[in-house]
């Protein structure tokens, strides 16, 4: 299928071995599980910049929605654990054993008809890549056919954060409302809390985002990625090409749709709950953030973007909690400013170019050694 | 003009075309025929509705009434993508190319196939496709170019690549809008030798204020004046009709 070039390019393959050195080794080997699990947190923001990678960097499209598709894909994983978590035995104390306990709190007394599904893992897996990439599919066609686009969808997206989350919190008793669904305990009676889940997780996760940066990379190259960066600047052009440009914009979101629920689903294995605060505007604004820090056109850079961020988030918030969100605000204005190309683009304008030079004089004396690997810093 | 029958050898017929924006009428009850392998140019002073026509014909905007009937397809109900997979091609009167792809990107999205989300991501770099690539890069002056990114050509560059992009389409009826307009005088003059080259086998309609370049070029002429034909025929004729002299030709 690969047409006639390599997978990646030099510098694409710099920096997917430098990604997979960093998530595969580097990290597991020198943070304790607790660290480990942060990163883990941190990557399921990973998913949700690869999908904008294609939908905004490359289509132009963009969202700031995506805590939506992110929340549907964590809330569909959630109540699949949240129903395992509610046995009958586990939930005795209730006055309707069986059924989650908030449910038992809001005076719910059966299980309503749309949880009932959610007792097996093959409909969730399948929920967590449908319902988002559905309601993506509605949404989209709804918009793009009617040729609503720019600044209009981007308020319109988030109009849907706002709402999903209205009604997220509004229907407590069938959703959990804004605590949200807690204490998710076992993944088909595997414990999915104790440390050694964690890492195991932590390396699914890992292995499902090398999966999408696979799938997301194979777009790129064919032509359905060419005709994306084409209607990013020339729509009309495209058009009269013979193309229909609502489909394309529909294709390239609801992609970055099931990206951001994968993202979601991980989430809430790893991190055992999910709550609206990540369905919201703020969320879905923070995300759209990583990834123009990361560099909204590099596979690559968007999801160091993720990672830098929200490592940057931890580390600040727990010592000057006020200040991260200006932090955050500020960061992204300089984005915008100064390099508009987010990491990626410093990285290919100032740090590319040397390792180039490095590599044509280290050529020129003997065989090569590898310097751009120990870095660790954002590739391309 | 003949109402309801129509011979059948025409390959574009426009009949009754009226568009208004907000109550002003830019193309008012308009008909005009176009047959098979006729270069038509399209003149008229600023404002006539020339640019609005072919709009019109492309899809690019909707007809308030009248009909657009090419090779008996009634166009006004179709999408443009529709449109042009029918086999009208549409040049814009500023270059439209894709800066951030190479020219080969360029010519090749616009090749004839695999223009569905599934189809594109099943497309296939063969060998038919490079050949016709390359067969009209030559053509378009850029065989050479073929790596280089579209925002590194000059203004003329990229009109030329822009035909281009409408030639591998191959459509039956091309429509160009101020193809020489901004270029250079020898760059006008590659261009009027490239068009005498492509309008082989297929019927052009050009939109051109370059009245020596209407001249070389056209099989007949068409005047526009505020929405409506002001004259129609052969250059010659055009060019000795006093009401053609007054609003146009005359200054």
């Amino acid at each position: 299928m690969i047409i006639n070039s390599r997978f990646f390019n030099r510098s694409e393959l710099t920096g997917f071995i430098v990604l997979a050195a960093v998530l595969f080794v580097i990290l597991p080997l020198s943070l304790d599980v607790f660290r480990l699990n942060l990163v883990a947190k941190y990557l399921t923001y990973a998913f949700v910049a690869l999908g904008l990678v294609l939908c905004w960097g490359y289509g132009g499209i963009l969202s700031l929605g995506q805590g939506v598709f992110f929340g549907l894909g964590g809330y569909c994983m959630a109540m699949f654990l949240k129903l395992e978590a509610s046995s009958v035995e586990n939930t005795k104390i209730q006055s309707t054993p069986g059924i989650p306990d908030f449910m038992d709190w809001n005076q719910i007394t059966s299980l309503p008809l749309f949880w009932q599904p959610f007792h097996s893992l093959t409909f969730t897996i399948l929920a967590i890549i449908l319902v988002p990439g559905l309601f993506a599919l509605i949404i989209g066609t709804a918009m793009f056919k009617r040729r609503v686009g720019g600044t209009y969808f981007a308020i319109i997206t988030q109009a849907v954060a706002a709402i999903l989350t209205i009604l997220i919190v509004g229907q407590q008793g069938y959703t959990g409302g804004i605590n949200g669904m807690t204490d998710l305990r076992t993944l088909k009676g595997w414990d999915i809390r104790p440390d050694h889940a964690k890492v195991i997780l932590y390396f699914v996760e890992v292995v499902l985002l090398f999966a999408c940066i696979g799938i997301a990379q194979f777009i790129r190259l064919t032509k359905l990625g060419r005709i994306l960066v084409a209607m990013r600047e020339q729509e009309d052009r495209v058009r009269f090409s013979g193309y229909s440009v609502a489909n394309f914009k529909i294709f390239a979101f609801c992609m970055a749709a099931i990206f951001a629920a994968i993202g979601g689903a991980m989430f809430a294995l790893n991190v055992g709950f999910m709550s609206p605060s990540f369905v919201g505007i703020v969320p879905s604004i923070e995300m759209v953030i990583y990834t123009a820090v990361g560099g909204r056109t590099s596979i690559f850079g968007a999801i160091w973007g993720a990672i830098l961020v929200n490592f940057a988030k931890t580390s600040l918030s727990e010592s000057f909690p006020q200040l991260w969100l200006f932090g955050l605000g500020a960061l992204f204005i300089a984005v915008v400013l100064a390099f508009p190309n987010g990491l990626s683009g410093l990285w290919a304008d100032y740090v590319q170019p040397r390792i180039d030079r490095l590599f044509a004089s280290r050529k020129a004396k003997a065989g090569w050694t590898d310097n751009s690997v120990a870095d660790g810093a954002p590739a391309e | 003009m003949l109402v309801g029958h129509q011979p059948k050898d025409f390959l574009l017929a426009v009949s009754g075309l009226t568009v208004s924006f907000d109550g002003f009428k830019a193309v008012n009850d308009l008909s005009f025929y176009v047959e098979e392998n006729e270069i038509r140019v399209i003149i008229g002073p600023n404002g006539a509705g020339k640019t609005t026509v072919l709009d019109l014909i492309c899809g690019k905007t909707k007809a308030t009434s009248g009909s657009i009937q090419f090779r008996g397809k009634e166009l006004t109900k179709m999408r443009e993508n529709e449109i042009v997979q029918t086999g009208v091609g549409r040049k814009f009167q500023t270059p439209s190319v894709f800066e951030d792809l190479t020219v080969f990107e360029n010519l090749e999205i616009s090749f004839p196939r695999g223009r569905t989300v599934f189809g594109s991501l099943t497309f296939q770099r063969d060998q038919p496709v490079k050949d016709r690539v390359e067969e009209v890069a030559e053509m378009i002056f850029l065989k050479d170019k073929l790596s280089t990114y579209a925002d590194e050509l000059s203004h003329g560059q990229k009109q030329w690549l822009e035909i281009g992009m409408l030639l591998i389409q191959d459509p039956d009826l091309l429509m160009l809008d101020e193809p020489v307009a901004g270029m250079s005088v020898s760059e006008r003059a590659k261009t009027a030798e490239l068009l005498n080259r492509i309008i082989k086998n297929r019927s052009v309609l050009v939109i051109e204020h370059d009245m020596k370049f209407v001249e070389d070029i056209a099989h007949k002429v068409t005047v526009l004046h505020q929405g409506q034909i002001l004259s129609e025929g052969t250059m010659e004729k055009v060019k000795n009709d006093p009401k053609v002299i007054e609003v146009y030709l005359g200054h």
